[in-house]
């Protein structure tokens, strides 16, 4: 129960453009959003401090956890390492975007009914990295345990729980949840 | 929706787990009032000595920064009762990376960048780091954490150890160790009209209001503390942390809402970590295995500011039958980080050391190491001599054997090969006491038939929500659908820390208690009023009642190891635990928990690693790039399962603790599996390739 909620405000009144500032636009989750932000600026830091965007986690900061991950143009990245003015005119998909309006994406269905999360603090993490995980095998990116030979060239990687494993390893759960998580995808896995 | 009553145990789906899913759920550090301000520690550069100047020129005149508070402008606060949160009162620096600075500015960067330039100059003092067996300044204290006797004796080890025909003498030693949670602790407060509103992420906000009222010298109405969504603590969030009295003390100073949020690799000095312990077991028995002693020796460190002592000693006073038992506890303090709680303190480093000692008498004696401890069951407990109120250690190891398939096993060492790969499996016990705090919950109902619970729990991931509306929702006897419940607000009836496996039991005898004095309420009928009737209660009797009975939580773990003899690195193939824990509340969180304690003991046996660097004087593997914890990778095929308990002594819904028994007994399993596949014993964690390489 929050009982000190308080009333959120995101960029509001930030300082005009100057040398340490740009004005640009990120393209999130099918809307424009026009910033002007320190370039110092990460892409986490500007979902979160400036957009209300809170969903992707800040664990490390460092590019060490993968909590902060969303998906620029289709690829699964740590939003903390990249700066936000850099993205100018990027497609950003956060988990904040996944849902149908109460519609869950499969992905989230399947994490709640598995239960492939406690804490929740990986979760968005998790699922953005599954989801841009899922891209990569099916356009046929092999991984460190994918067989040689296994996919025809250009073909799909099948994704058993060995892949899904070693595909999710740059997503830290500290409440072990992987085995659960290993499953869901699984469950959404062609 | 279901209209029928459930009952208790059913796999109800988490309450709050559409919100993290969709990255809906708040976090401590995601509130965004107008005006807030970010602060930013600055950390102290040596390990021991004073401050002698802080200049903050620099670090004002960064554009954005508000503010510097350091020990010549912070508000004065009142003595905490935990000396870790005295920040800024004064030029004392205890250990390295204590806070000597708070930079607060409009932006994170600014923040970060007003860190940088804030010049300290320091008088510093040797230091001394490191831990030893018999460092001079060894001394044995009175108590361990959780109010154990440092030392218990009974009969008369030294005499029985000599006489034993069969002796195991075995020194096992850990390092440090971090719970870094995925959410960095943060906090974030803001005054208003004279009330100080804080979101902290904490294991028990009813602590951290008493704290922050009793340092700034408010009334409990005064404070009111958040922590509705937390992500994990592990006991690093289970007492309150620098961080949120600086965001307190900034508040009031500029005026203005500040958030702190402790950077990743700034944790392990300021958060807690399991204290580094060397230990010596030293167990005797008879040749067919009857245990005739069980010694127990731990040394560890403390910080200077305050003693904590691992009570690594004490599950040996509970595991075994033996009629002569001496375990010590002995304390050092050291220019180190204070220690604190890291999932199952005590159990988690002393049963790696005495499960592994097991297993060495087994060897030893030529014994089945199940059987071993099947042999060596007490009747009663072995130090209380009082009866336990349900016992599930044997069961748990029978389940197990049958489940892995133990028996298959051919028990000589290095005898199963693949390849490179050296296959072996080990057992080990697992033990966790039945706690109980007193809290109070309140339970109301409305004209409409709907249930309002309320209770200051706190949900760090175990499913708090869940499980107290289902407790609810039986002593009700109503579906869950018609119960609300409130948790994660100081303004709540207050509840005990989530810690100590305790929560569920704490906080659920409560609602039980409100829920059945309401249902008596009811029955005398009447109709509901429009305001609904409310029934308070709290367990502060129940709480402070001695049980006649040991109450205590008991698993076994099975583990096969892979072990490269190119390479010395371990893969752990299978690992399974059995649990025994009185009836369990909810079959799917409760395996998310065992599978959780499970992995972070896969960890503690092959991964993480943290060393004290004795000339720069701080641990060195700070940040999650260099203190491994499992990922995804490392955790293959893991199970786990329990048996169901009818146990009528522990509280109305007869559970026991779950959250911390899946990491006890776990790095033992995977030891004693590494011994099997290599014939190496090794007695210190981690077991990384460099350790093991010299014996394949
Ligand atoms: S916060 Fe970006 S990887 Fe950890
Ligand atoms: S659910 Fe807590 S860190 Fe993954």
């Amino acid at each position: 129960m929050d009982t000190i909620a308080w009333r959120d405000v995101t960029d509001a009144g930030e300082p005009p453009p100057s040398d340490d500032r740009s004005t640009f636009t990120l393209h999130i989750n099918g809307s424009d959003r026009k910033l002007t932000l320190d370039h110092r600026t990460t892409l986490l830091d500007a979902l979160r401090e400036h957009l209300g965007l809170t969903g992707a986690k800040k664990g490390c900061d460092h590019g060490q956890c993968g909590a902060c991950t969303v998906l620029v143009d289709g690829r699964r990245v740590n939003s903390c390492l990249l700066l936000a003015v850099a993205q100018e005119g990027a497609h950003i998909t956060t988990i904040e975007g996944l849902a149908d309006g109460d519609r869950l994406h499969p992905l989230q269905e399947a994490f709640l009914e598995r239960d492939a999360l406690q804490c929740g603090y990986c979760t968005p993490g998790q699922i953005c990295s599954a989801l841009g995980m899922l891209d990569e095998a099916a356009d046929g990116s092999p991984s460190y345990v994918t067989e040689p030979g296994t996919a025809a060239a250009g073909g799909p990687v099948p994704l058993d729980a060995e892949e899904i494993r070693e595909r999710m390893s740059g997503n830290l759960c500290r409440c072990g949840a992987y085995p659960r998580i290993v499953e869901a995808i699984e469950d959404v896995a062609p | 929706m279901s209209h029928a009553p459930q009952p208790l145990g059913e796999p109800v789906v988490r309450r709050e787990g559409r919100e993290k899913v969709t990255g809906t759920a708040r976090y401590a550090a995601e509130h965004h009032p107008a005006g807030l301000l970010y602060g930013r520690i600055v950390p102290a550069t040596v390990a021991s000595g004073r401050i002698t100047a802080i200049r903050t020129a620099d670090a004002l005149a960064v554009p954005g920064v508000h503010t510097v508070l350091t020990h010549e402008n912070a508000p004065r606060i009142e003595e905490p009762d935990d000396p870790v949160l005295a920040v800024l009162q004064n030029t004392r620096v205890p250990h390295r990376g204590w806070p000597v600075a708070l930079v607060v500015a409009e932006s994170l960067e600014a923040a970060r960048a007003g860190a940088e330039a804030v010049r300290v100059e320091y008088d510093s003092a040797d230091h001394d780091t490191v831990l030893t067996w018999d460092h001079p300044g060894m001394y044995t204290p009175e108590k361990a954490n959780g109010g154990y006797p440092a030392v218990r004796e009974r009969g008369d080890a030294e005499a029985a150890l000599a006489e034993a025909p069969v002796t195991v003498d075995a020194t096992y030693t850990l390092g440090g160790l971090h719970n870094h949670p995925m959410e960095p602790h943060a906090s974030s407060a803001r005054w208003a009209d004279g009330h100080l509103s804080v979101h902290d992420s904490s294991q028990g906000s009813t602590t951290v209001r008493d704290t922050l009222g009793q340092a700034l010298g408010l009334g409990d109405d005064e404070v009111t503390v958040v922590s509705e969504h937390v992500g994990g603590g592990f006991g690093s969030k289970g007492t309150p942390r620098p961080q949120v009295v600086l965001a307190a003390m900034a508040a009031r100073l500029t005026g203005q809402p500040v958030q702190v949020s402790v950077p990743r690799r700034y944790m392990p000095a300021l958060v807690g970590h399991r204290a580094p312990t060397v230990q010596r077991v030293r167990l005797g028995a008879d040749r067919d295995g009857t245990l005739r002693v069980v010694s127990h020796e731990i040394a560890t460190h403390t910080s200077r500011i305050k003693e904590f002592v691992e009570q690594a000693a004490v599950p040996a006073r509970i595991m075994y039958a033996s009629p002569h038992s001496s375990t010590v506890h002995r304390v050092v303090p050291l220019d180190v980080p204070s220690p604190s709680w890291m999932r199952a303190p005590g159990e988690a480093s002393g049963m790696y050391a005495l499960e592994s000692a097991m297993d060495e008498l087994a060897c030893a004696l030529g014994i089945d190491p199940v059987e071993l401890r099947l042999r060596n069951e007490p009747a009663t407990e072995p130090d209380s001599g009082r009866p336990f109120s349900s016992r599930g250690l044997a069961g748990c190891l029978n389940e197990g054997a049958r489940r892995f398939g133990w028996y298959e096993r051919d028990p000589r060492p290095a005898a199963r090969q693949e390849g490179r790969l050296l296959l072996g499996t080990g057992v080990a016990s697992a033990t966790y006491p039945v706690l109980l705090s007193p809290s109070a919950a309140s339970a109301h109902v409305a004209p409409d038939g709907l249930y309002t619970v309320r209770v200051n729990a706190t949900d760090i991931g175990t499913g708090a929500r869940t499980v107290l509306a289902q407790i609810a929702a039986a002593a009700l006897g109503t579906p869950q659908d018609n119960v609300t419940i409130e948790i994660g607000s100081s303004d709540l009836p207050f509840g005990s820390v989530a810690g100590g496996s305790s929560g569920t039991a704490s906080w659920g005898t409560a609602v039980h208690k409100a829920a059945t004095a309401l249902v008596r309420r009811l029955a005398e009928g009447g109709t509901v009023p429009p305001e609904g009737v409310t029934v308070t209660a709290d367990t502060e009797e129940e709480a402070s009642q001695d049980s006649p009975y040991s109450r205590h939580a008991f698993g076994a773990h099975f583990a096969e190891v892979a072990v490269d003899s190119l390479t010395g690195e371990v893969r752990v193939r299978r690992m399974l635990g059995v649990f025994a824990a009185g009836r369990i509340l909810n079959a799917r969180t409760a395996r998310s928990q065992f599978i959780g304690g499970m992995v972070m003991g896969l960890g503690m046996a092959l991964t993480e690693g943290s060393t004290m660097d004795p000339v720069y004087g701080d641990f060195t593997e700070r940040d999650l790039a260099s203190y491994h914890v499992p990922a995804c990778a490392d955790v293959t095929d893991l199970q786990a399962h329990w048996i169901d308990e009818d146990d009528h002594h522990l509280n109305p819904m007869g559970s026991k603790g779950i959250g911390e028994i899946g990491i006890v007994g776990t790095a033992a399993a995977i030891g004693n599996a590494v011994r099997h596949a290599t014939g190496a014993r090794l007695r210190s964690l981690p077991l990384t390739p460099d350790k093991l390489l010299p014996y394949l």
